[in-house]
C-alpha cells in the first residue's frame, strides 16, 4: 500500500474538501441566521443588519414565547398526535404486516388483501370524498381526524412485510412445531427480531405526523386544537398579507416585532426535530434497503 | 409488481389449510383493511362525481349525471394547460436537477478518508430533509424578502442592481422552487448513491493506483460507472413523480401573483375542491392526474425491473 500522495492530489483533495466545506454551510446558514434572526432585537432585525450572529442579543422572543397559550396549545397537540399517531401506526403496520408475510399456503385470502392495498396504494382517496368521509364517520374537528384516515401506513406495512420474509424460514416453522399461535409467534419471535426495521418505519412516521400542516389545516376548525405546523403556516399567511398593502409607521413596527417573534417560533418547531435528528439518522440507510426483495 | 402473485402452490405439499389456522391472520388484516377502505377505497369511487354535476346537498345518487362534459370543459381551459405545463417543468427539473446533485455530492464523500468530516457533512446536509415545508418556506421567505440577506449580498458583490422579488416574480419563481427542493433533498437523496458506492470492490482502485490513475480518472472509470445501475434506477423510478411537483412547497411559497408560474395540479384542485367549491371540476383534474400518474408508476416499475432486476412488491 503506498500512503505518498503527489501534489496534484492533495490539491484535489483541497477541492473536494472545499466544495464539501460549501455544499455544507449552504444547508447550515439558513438555519443560522432565522437562529440569529430569533435571538436579535427588533430595529436589528428590521433594519436588516442581522446576518448570522445575533445583533443586540435578546431572549424577548423566547419569553414571548413561553407566555404565548396559542402557541403552547398547538405544541401540546403536536406531542399528542406524535405520540397517539406513531403508536397507531406501528401497531398497525406491525400487524398488517405479519399477516401480509405469510406464505399463500398458510394464509390463502392474502393476495385479495394485497389487492386492496396495493390499489389504495397506487390511486389514492379522491380529496373531496375522503373530506366528506372524515366529516361523515364523525371524526371532523378532533385529533383522531389526523390519526384514523392515515392509521395504516401502507408503504410502510409493505416494507415491514418484506423484512419480514426476509427472516429465516426456519425460526417460524420450529415455532408452529411447538404449537405456538400466529399472534404468539409475532409477539414473542417477529417483533424482537426487527426491532431496527420498526425503528426505522416509526421515524417516518413520526416525522409525517409532525411535519403535517395540510390535514390540520383542512380537518381542525377550532383554533386551540390546531396542530403546530397548521398554526404557524397560518401566521405566516396572516403577515404576508399585511405586508402586500401599504403600511403605517406603527404597522410597520408591529410587523417587525413579529419578524423575530416569528422566528423563535420557527425554531421552537424545529427544534424537536434537530434533537432527535441524530438518534434517528442511522435509521435512515437501513430505511432504503428496508423493502429489497432478496431471493 | 407481479413479485407477489408467484404461484407458492406448488411448494405445499398438500397441507391442508383450515380456518382454524387462519383465523388470526384475517384479525390482524382487519383494522388495517377496515381503515383502508373506508378512507381510502370508498373515496376513491367518489371519482364517479367527474362526470356528475355534483352538488353536496344531493349526494352522489341524485346529482346530475353529465358524462364526459367535465372533461371537454378541463380541454378548453387555459388553466388547465398551465398547471398541467407548470407541474412538468417544476417536477422533471426538481428531479434532474437533485439527482445530479446527489451524485456529486455522494462522489465528493466518497473522496474523503477523514470519517469524522465526512460524518459531520452528511449530519448537516440530510438535516433539511426532516424540516417541514412550513418552516422552510418562512425560513426561505426572510432570506429571499426583498430587503432579504439573499438580495443584500446579491446587490453588495454587483452581480445585481436592484433586489429581486424572488417570490413575486413569474421569472423568477419556477426557479426559486426547484433550486430550494433541490437544497432540501439533495443530502438525503445521496443516501441511495453512497449506499451503493459502499458496494464498489476497492481491489478496482488498488489496481488503477498500480496503473498510475490521477484521481479524476478513478472517478470516471470506476466510481461513475459503479453507481450506473443505481443511477438507473433512481432514474426511472423518478418518471412516476414528473406530475408530482409538491403541494407543501408550492402552497407555502406562492402567492396569486405567480399563479401564472407557480400554480400546480394539487393546489389548483385544492383551491376547485374547498375554496370554490367546484368539485366536480376539481375531482375530474384529479382523476386525469390519477391515471396518468398509475401510467407512469406503472411503467417506471417495469422499467426498473427490466434494467435494474428492481421491485419492491
Amino acid at each position: 500500500m503506498k500512503k505518498y500522495k503527489s501534489w496534484k492530489s492533495r490539491l484535489f483533495d483541497a477541492v473536494v474538501v472545499l466544495l464539501l466545506i460549501i455544499l455544507g454551510l449552504s444547508c447550515l446558514i439558513p438555519l443560522l441566521h432565522v437562529l440569529a434572526l430569533s435571538l436579535s432585537s427588533k430595529n436589528a432585525a428590521l433594519s436588516g443588519r442581522v446576518y448570522l450572529w445575533p445583533v443586540e442579543l435578546t431572549f424577548t422572543p423566547y419569553k414571548m414565547l413561553i407566555t404565548d397559550i396559542r402557541y403552547l396549545r398547538a405544541l401540546a397537540v403536536s406531542f399528542e398526535r406524535v405520540f397517539l399517531g406513531g403508536t397507531i401506526n406501528l401497531v398497525m403496520t406491525v400487524i398488517t404486516a405479519f399477516a401480509m408475510s405469510q406464505e399463500e399456503r398458510d394464509f390463502p385470502a392474502r393476495k385479495y388483501y394485497m389487492w386492496v392495498l396495493l390499489f389504495a396504494m397506487l390511486f389514492g382517496a379522491n380529496m373531496v370524498p375522503w373530506y366528506f368521509m372524515i366529516k361523515a364517520t364523525g371524526l371532523m374537528n378532533t385529533i383522531w381526524a389526523l390519526i384514523i384516515p392515515g392509521a395504516l401506513p401502507i408503504y410502510n406495512a409493505v416494507l415491514v412485510m418484506n423484512f419480514f420474509r426476509n427472516l429465516p424460514k426456519e425460526i417460524k416453522e420450529s415455532a408452529l412445531l411447538d404449537g405456538v399461535s400466529p399472534i404468539q409467534m409475532l409477539l414473542r419471535i417477529y417483533v424482537p427480531l426487527s426491532l431496527p426495521a420498526l425503528a426505522t418505519v416509526t421515524v417516518f412516521s413520526v416525522v409525517g405526523h409532525w411535519n403535517d400542516f395540510f390535514n390540520g389545516m383542512l380537518l381542525i376548525n377550532t383554533p386551540r386544537k390546531v396542530p403546530l405546523q397548521t398554526y404557524i403556516q397560518s401566521l405566516t399567511i396572516n403577515t404576508m398579507e399585511t405586508s402586500n398593502t401599504s403600511l403605517t409607521p406603527e404597522e410597520l413596527a408591529a410587523l417587525s416585532s413579529l419578524k423575530t417573534f416569528n422566528a423563535a417560533k420557527i425554531i421552537v418547531a424545529a427544534l424537536p426535530i434537530v434533537v432527535f435528528y441524530p438518534f434517528m439518522q442511522k435509521f435512515f440507510v437501513s430505511g432504503l434497503t428496508l423493502g429489497s426483495v432478496k431471493e | 409488481m407481479k413479485g407477489f402473485m408467484k404461484k407458492r402452490e406448488k411448494k405445499s405439499g398438500g397441507r391442508k389449510v383450515t380456518i382454524r389456522q387462519t383465523w388470526q391472520y384475517h384479525l390482524l388484516m382487519l383494522p388495517g383493511i377496515l381503515v383502508v377502505f373506508i378512507y381510502t377505497i370508498i373515496p376513491f369511487f367518489g371519482n364517479v362525481m367527474a362526470f356528475q354535476n355534483f352538488q353536496p346537498a344531493l349526494g352522489f345518487l341524485k346529482s346530475r349525471w353529465v358524462g364526459l362534459r367535465n372533461f371537454q370543459r378541463i380541454l378548453n381551459m387555459p388553466d388547465a394547460a398551465r398547471i398541467f405545463r407548470n407541474s412538468l417543468q417544476i417536477a422533471v427539473g426538481k428531479l434532474v436537477l437533485s439527482m445530479l446533485l446527489s451524485i456529486f455530492f455522494a462522489v465528493l464523500l466518497n473522496e474523503i478518508q477523514h470519517a469524522k468530516f465526512k460524518k459531520t457533512i452528511q449530519t448537516i446536509c440530510f438535516l433539511p430533509h426532516f424540516l417541514s415545508w412550513v418552516i422552510l418556506a418562512t425560513i426561505f421567505r426572510n432570506l429571499l424578502d426583498v430587503n432579504g440577506i439573499v438580495n443584500q449580498v446579491l446587490v453588495n458583490i454587483g452581480l445585481i442592481k436592484e433586489p429581486l422579488m424572488f417570490l413575486g416574480s413569474n421569472d423568477l419563481f419556477q426557479g426559486v422552487l426547484i433550486l430550494t427542493d433541490v437544497w432540501k433533498g439533495f443530502g438525503y437523496g445521496a443516501i441511495i448513491f453512497l449506499a451503493a458506492l459502499m458496494g464498489i470492490s476497492p481491489e478496482l482502485y488498488e489496481a488503477a493506483d498500480i496503473d498510475g490513475a490521477g484521481r479524476l480518472a478513478k472517478i470516471w472509470h470506476i466510481t461513475l460507472p459503479g453507481i450506473r445501475t443505481t443511477v438507473v434506477l433512481v432514474g426511472t423510478l423518478n418518471i412516476a413523480n414528473v406530475l408530482n411537483a409538491g403541494f407543501d412547497q408550492v402552497y407555502n411559497l406562492y402567492s396569486p401573483i405567480v399563479y401564472r408560474s407557480g400554480d400546480i395540479i394539487d393546489t389548483y384542485v385544492y383551491r376547485m375542491s374547498f375554496l370554490s367549491a367546484q368539485y366536480s371540476l376539481a375531482t375530474a383534474i384529479g382523476l386525469m392526474k390519477s391515471v396518468i400518474s398509475f401510467i407512469l408508476i406503472v411503467t417506471a416499475h417495469a422499467l426498473a425491473r427490466k434494467f435494474a432486476n428492481y421491485r419492491i412488491f
